[in-house]
């Protein structure tokens, strides 16, 4: 159907979820009342905000997952051509992937990948 | 080969040749497209319930036990009864929530998992469209259901919320580099990102066949990377119910959590389509060399059953992860995939390269 087709499961998408919920909200019942705004946390009341900082491990994992993620983008089309390129297409193909394998390696010596 | 399955390319043609016919061009196609949408809602809604209903009674059988026994026929109405219930509870927003986020995050989780399935053949010319990238834009659109994910976690303004977020974010994000290593190594071998050019490459023989040691290993990294990027048992982190009561999710009830809990099953439901085309051979069906009489029985099975077929092979191995392996800690979630699954998928990428410049296919 062509590209339009995206846009319609776009929409199809928002639309499902927006009648869904739009006739959840109609239909079930409504009771307002001060406990339930709670946060559902331990029964005591909440002790300040959840919004602040966060474990810095998080980042490390995301940044080498950015790394990765930019040499996987390198390798969808090498993966299309490799059958055209044949035995060069390969050769280089071990070159980068020695280099990206001492960026792992790097990474386990710095202990970035280590869960703290 | 002469296929005899049912081809639906005439059928499509049909519908929009009767539609412009009564219709001018605009109101056709305006037409033909709500009634694509509501053929693959109805699709996914029913497919999902189908695998409520399937999950349960695994999870039943795996325990020595019933599973829903009450509602019709050996419970098979108990999932729809489920979806009733959720519709007449009532949405509750936190008060000190991020309101305008809140009511976003189920709407881009449940959006992203329905623009993945845009490029999935379900039978010989049922596809909504050949995206000359498909596999790749699978993979590019799935991943963005982390940041409805987040969003959830963060607008909830709840400790528990928050830290299965970024619990299921760091899962998500690191094991989504072992699916796509070994979607490469399969891509590698066929020569194509099209899902139906994969498709079509596995006529004599799939991938998991023809391509031997690298395709096994590339499925099991998959179907191990795919299970925690889903955020299922063993790697259920995310929503560890003693720890962290239900996740990202914890806030969320009546239909905003009904969304959640639909896009984790399409998501479920999406990886195994995955599966089932790439190392599978989607809608193909099963070839014994030289038993012409065995292949031809074969032929008279629609494809969309082929591919269904497999794909509840590929949930069934899913749902049986669930009730063998004992839940993981993150450390070793993350050990996991740094230290052995991203390593050996590397090493597998460049053996099935090796494989496909070769052609020792078997």
């Amino acid at each position: 159907m062509g590209a339009i087709s995206i846009l319609l499961m776009l929409f199809a998408g928002i639309g499902f979820a927006g009648l869904a919920i739009g006739m959840g909200k109609l239909v079930s019942t409504k009771r307002r009342n001060p406990v339930k705004g709670e946060a559902y946390e331990c029964g005591l009341p909440t002790e300040g905000t959840s919004w602040g900082q966060f474990n810095v491990g998080y980042y490390l994992f995301s940044l080498s997952f950015l790394i990765f993620d930019v040499e996987m983008v390198f390798l969808y089309p090498w993966a299309v051509t490799l059958k055209e390129v044949g035995v060069p297409a390969l050769v280089e193909i071990i070159f980068f992937m020695l280099f990206l394998f001492m960026g792992l390696l790097y990474a386990f010596k710095k202990k970035a990948l280590q869960w703290k | 080969m002469t296929s005899l399955q049912i081809d639906f390319t005439g059928f499509t043609q049909w519908i929009g040749q009767t539609l412009s016919d009564y219709l001018s061009p605009g109101w056709a196609l305006t037409v033909e497209l709500i009634l694509a949408a509501v053929a693959l809602i109805v699709m996914i809604v029913v497919l999902v319930i189908l695998m409520i209903y399937a999950e349960r009674k695994i999870a039943g059988f795996m325990q020595l036990r019933l599973g829903p026994m009450r509602v019709g026929w050996c419970g098979s109405v108990q999932a729809i009864a489920d979806v009733l219930k959720l519709l007449l509870k009532e949405c509750v927003t936190p008060f000190k929530a991020d309101k305008f986020l809140f009511a976003l995050a189920p709407f881009i989780v449940l959006t992203t998992s329905f623009l993945a399935l845009v490029p999935f053949s379900y039978s010989p010319g049922l596809q909504l469209w050949d995206i000359n990238i498909g596999v790749l834009y699978v993979t590019a659109v799935s991943s963005i259901s982390v940041i409805g994910v987040m969003m959830a976690g963060w607008a909830s303004n709840n400790k528990y919320s928050l830290l299965g977020a970024m619990r299921s974010g760091a899962q998500i994000v690191s094991y989504e580099l072992s699916v796509g290593m070994s979607l490469i190594a399969v891509i590698a071998m066929s020569g194509s990102l099209s899902i139906l050019e994969i498709i079509n490459s596995q006529a004599d023989g799939w991938w998991i066949y023809k391509g031997h040691i690298p395709a096994i290993i590339s499925f099991m990294i998959f179907i191990i990377a795919s299970t925690a990027e889903l955020n299922r048992a063993p790697f259920d982190l995310a929503e560890a119910e003693q720890e962290l009561t239900a996740g990202f999710h914890t806030e969320y009830s009546g239909m905003q959590f009904a969304m959640f809990f639909l896009s984790e099953y399409t998501n479920m439901l999406i990886a195994s389509m995955m599966a089932a085309t790439v190392f599978f051979g989607g809608w193909q069906p099963l070839y014994l060399p030289g038993l012409d009489g065995f292949n031809a029985i074969m032929d008279y099975i629609p494809g969309f059953i082929w591919f269904f077929g497999k794909v509840f092979f590929v949930v069934f191995l899913i749902m049986w992860f669930r009730w063998t392996f004992p839940r993981i800690r993150i450390d070793q979630l993350l050990r996991l995939e740094w230290k052995y699954l991203l390593p050996i998928s590397i090493v597998n990428v460049l053996i099935a390269a090796t494989v496909a410049v070769f052609e020792w296919y078997l």
